[in-house]
């Protein structure tokens, strides 16, 4: 069983970058999942979308700056990175104050991701 | 059906481990084949021997460890995510130079790897927590 070809698995982060410690767990995954060569999708939804923001001073609560690590994630092959736009839009944020590119996409995009995936992991 | 199974909950925080015990239990019993439990984030909780119920309330800690050991279940809790709750095997105590340690011995800590391996190799993964 360890011949098989490539899974899409897809991660969908939605809890800001500090406050709680879902934003890291979700990101370790995805690099480990990174590790095994795996089609991977990179899913950024409410509150998530905090997590790419430009700027992040997190040293002020002793806290990582976890966005360091996204502008890492082409460095593993993970570069099918999304946002979703309204969630975007409601928390007056654009692309262009985000520290890495990403998709921005409507709902129906990401439930299409979803459905053409083997394994979701959400957190 | 091949399964793995994820807890990312604390037991007794919310229903979702004892959901996940529930799940996994009955997959078994309809003949459905568990490849991998894998206790993550504050899912480790669900691994800790020292946890400690009122008589007249349901062990889950104790639950889980029935099922594992009747069914010789392959159950992970991360290790990353155990240390940093308190949650150490006699190794990583030693390692750390800690009092005790209290993993249950029905739960191996291991990395994240082995969830991914476990995605990869399972039909199916069904994830408890949130």
């Amino acid at each position: 069983m360890s011949t098989n070809t490539a899974k899409t698995i897809t991660f969908i982060t939605r809890s800001t970058p500090y406050g709680h410690g879902q934003a890291k767990a979700c990101l370790d995954m995805v690099l480990s999942a990174a590790v095994f060569e795996q089609k991977i999708n990179f899913i950024f939804m409410d509150d998530g979308v905090w997590q790419l923001k430009k700027g992040q001073a997190p040293s002020h609560i002793d806290a990582k700056d976890l966005s360091a690590a996204f502008t890492a994630l082409p460095l593993y092959e993970v570069n099918d990175l999304y946002v979703n736009a309204n969630d975007l839009q409601e928390r007056g944020l654009n692309c262009e104050e985000l520290v890495v590119p990403v998709h921005s996409v409507q709902a129906n995009t990401i439930a299409e991701l979803i459905r053409e995936s083997d394994v979701v992991f959400t957190l | 059906m091949k399964l793995t199974v994820l807890v990312h909950s604390a037991p007794y925080s919310s229903q979702a481990a004892y959901s996940a015990y529930r799940f996994s239990a009955s997959a078994l019993a309809a003949g459905h084949e568990i490849y991998r439990l894998f206790f993550y984030y504050d899912g480790v909780h669900n691994s800790s021997l020292l946890s400690t119920q009122a008589q007249d309330e349901f062990d889950l800690i104790a639950a889980w460890r029935t099922l594992i050991e009747s069914h010789q279940i392959d159950a992970i809790s991360c290790v990353s995510s155990a240390l940093k709750r308190g949650i150490l095997d006699a190794q990583e105590a030693a390692r750390y130079e800690k009092p005790a340690s209290n993993l249950a011995e029905q739960f191996t800590l291991s990395g994240l790897g082995q969830l991914v391996d476990a995605s990869i190799e399972s039909d199916r993964v069904v994830s408890f927590g949130g």
